[in-house]
């Protein structure tokens, strides 16, 4: 089998979805590329199941929010095929008001709490996960740290005020 | 899951008892809180609660400069500090585009392996522990005390050691860290082979061990396992090899790996990666007599924090500690994901920069979170002492696993 590089997973990926996936990039070398909600989960299955690829192994989830977008949330799968010794990385945009997303953890138990860790700072909702709960915060908490509007500190503290560095 | 009838406390019906089984319990090592369903002296489920030490770096992360995160790697996985510092410096390196010279590399591999090593040495002294056997232990934590040493002439500090700059490191070796790192190479070898001599052919040991916990290839796979305990079941997945960093490339070593992915398995498998780490370090050590000497950053004053003596002396020097403190220095709008193979798995940085004093977003890929988690789930059906030594078979450290 040959091995797989980023031209021929393009190739291959464009082939199955087409316009479904954004243009990739390849930012240091990885090939990363956008797809939406809709799409995602076929993606990873494909992704994981086609024999020419076999990207079996799930390296990270995770998420990131920018508060300006109108599609403010994003989910960041990095997947790694262990055959090929290739990584790809793949981002779904979620809108802000009650983001969900389709889980992964049916195409890899791993893929629990990294997105029940994923849910617990960004309120990012894994449609069919088996088990969301808050995993690193308090269950009683109300609000989902990592998003941009909560700050590091209680802003109403006034010990610890630094203008030049803006805490 | 749960896949049996739960009753209440007061139910007649109820056969099972509930155990907590931490947050603090002495055969825990660290903050591990498992609620388990318990028939007689089988565990029958069990659901782990994490976070008990979780103190938000990825949040601090976002309102500090690169080089102020360094300190924070030092307390994910505190057994093998080193390995956090040297990857994230690695992490922004990539980054920025720097090329570190080899002779960094190469010293940045000596610390690397010494850490790993000394992570080794804990899981697998606390392992003989655990299984009944505490003379091991006190053995190695000899040994750990003079990798210590060595880190405490590096850079002065034990545990969160802090080691290095963005570049390179802040000041090179001296001759005595070089002398006590290869006292440590003579030394050490006879002890670690009293270790082995004391457990690999001791039959209690085996015992006590074999077949415990045993993961197939396939599913230690699914649950994204990474490190040791992976390439006790046999795939052979290093990051040192599968993406070299830090010139790994230019060694010769090999990767153990495992047959059945048991306890015991794990066991062997660090005790030769702690051999092949010795083998590493002394190619290191003679490469580095072949590079041009006191080379020990990379020539960028931009992003490397000057010499204080320079900031006090010299103009540019000053400029650039300003810009570097301030965060007044260009870096490029993009991400970047960096993975070191760290004590116990792949330990990834994921970072997402916009140019700012900070990182916009930076995400840890915590081989022991990830590895952790299905340790609830393969304890079902286990004996309660069995799960224990499983545990601490899987090194998983409570500073990573919490973040």
């Amino acid at each position: 089998m040959d091995k797989l590089n980023n031209q021929s997973l393009i190739q291959k990926l464009t082939a199955r979805f087409a316009d479904q996936i954004s243009v990739p990039e390849e930012p240091y070398g990885l090939l990363t590329f956008e797809t939406g909600k809709e799409t995602i989960a076929e993606v990873l299955k494909f992704l994981k199941e086609d024999a020419a690829l076999q990207f079996n192994y799930l390296t990270d989830i995770t998420g990131i929010h920018y508060p300006e977008k109108e599609l403010a949330i994003g989910v960041i799968y990095h997947l790694h095929s262990l055959r090929h010794n290739i990584r790809v990385r793949i981002k779904v945009f979620l809108s802000a008001d009650k983001p969900s997303i389709p889980t992964a953890s049916h195409l890899w138990k791993g893929a629990n709490w990294m997105e029940r860790e994923t849910y617990d700072f960004f309120g990012i909702h894994f449609e069919g996960h088996p088990d969301l709960r808050r995993i690193l915060n308090v269950d009683e908490m109300t609000v989902f740290p990592m998003l941009r509007e909560y700050p590091l500190e209680d802003p109403n503290r006034v010990d610890k005020k630094d203008y030049f560095f803006g805490r | 899951m749960m896949n049996h009838p739960v009753f209440t406390d007061n139910d007649p019906q109820k056969e099972t008892h509930t155990l907590n089984l931490g947050p603090t319990h002495p055969a825990t090592h660290g903050v591990f809180q498992n609620v388990l369903e318990m028939d007689g002296e089988r565990i029958v489920s069990g659901v782990s609660t994490i976070g008990y030490i979780h103190r938000a770096f990825e949040k601090i992360a976002e309102h500090r400069p690169f080089y102020q995160i360094t300190p924070l790697t030092d307390r994910l996985n505190y057994c093998s500090s080193p390995i956090n510092n040297m990857g994230w410096h690695m992490t922004v390196e990539k980054l920025l585009d720097i090329q570190t010279p080899k002779r960094v590399d190469y010293l940045r591999v000596i610390i690397m392996e010494l850490a790993r090593i000394s992570d080794h040495l804990i899981c697998n002294g606390i392992l003989g522990v655990d299984t009944g056997a505490f003379t091991g232990f006190l053995y190695l934590m000899e040994e750990r005390e003079h990798i210590y040493e060595i880190y405490e002439e590096i850079c002065g500090a034990r545990l969160t050691t802090n080691i290095g700059r963005i570049g390179g490191f802040e000041r090179d070796f001296n001759d005595i860290a070089f002398a006590k790192i290869r006292k440590f190479l003579k030394n050490f070898p006879p002890i670690m082979k009293e270790f082995e001599a004391l457990f690999n052919r001791n039959r209690i040991f085996i015992e006590r061990t074999s077949g415990v916990a045993a993961v197939d290839p396939e599913t230690a796979l699914n649950y994204s396992w990474s490190g040791p305990i992976l390439r006790a079941t046999g795939v052979d997945y290093d990051v040192r090899v599968n993406e070299p960093y830090s010139s790994y490339q230019d060694f010769d070593f090999e990767i153990p790996v495992g047959t059945t992915g048991d306890v015991y398995d794990r066991f062997i498998v660090r005790n030769e990666e702690i051999w092949q780490s010795l083998r590493i370090i002394e190619q290191a050590l003679e490469k580095i007599e072949k590079e041009p000497k006191g080379v020990f950053h990379a020539e960028v004053p931009e992003f490397y924090l000057p010499a204080k003596e320079d900031v006090y002396n010299n103009m540019e020097a000053l400029i650039y500690h300003f810009k570097i403190v301030m965060g007044e220095i260009e870096t490029p709008k993009t991400e970047v994901y960096h993975a070191v193979e760290g004590g116990n798995g792949e330990l990834g940085f994921y970072l997402v920069n916009d140019g700012g004093r900070s990182p916009y977003r930076l995400h840890f890929r915590r081989p022991s979170f990830i590895n952790y988690q299905m340790y609830a789930p393969m304890s079902s059906g286990m004996l309660l002492s069995d799960a224990i030594i499983n545990m601490s078979s899987l090194n998983v450290i409570a500073g990573e696993l919490d973040a």
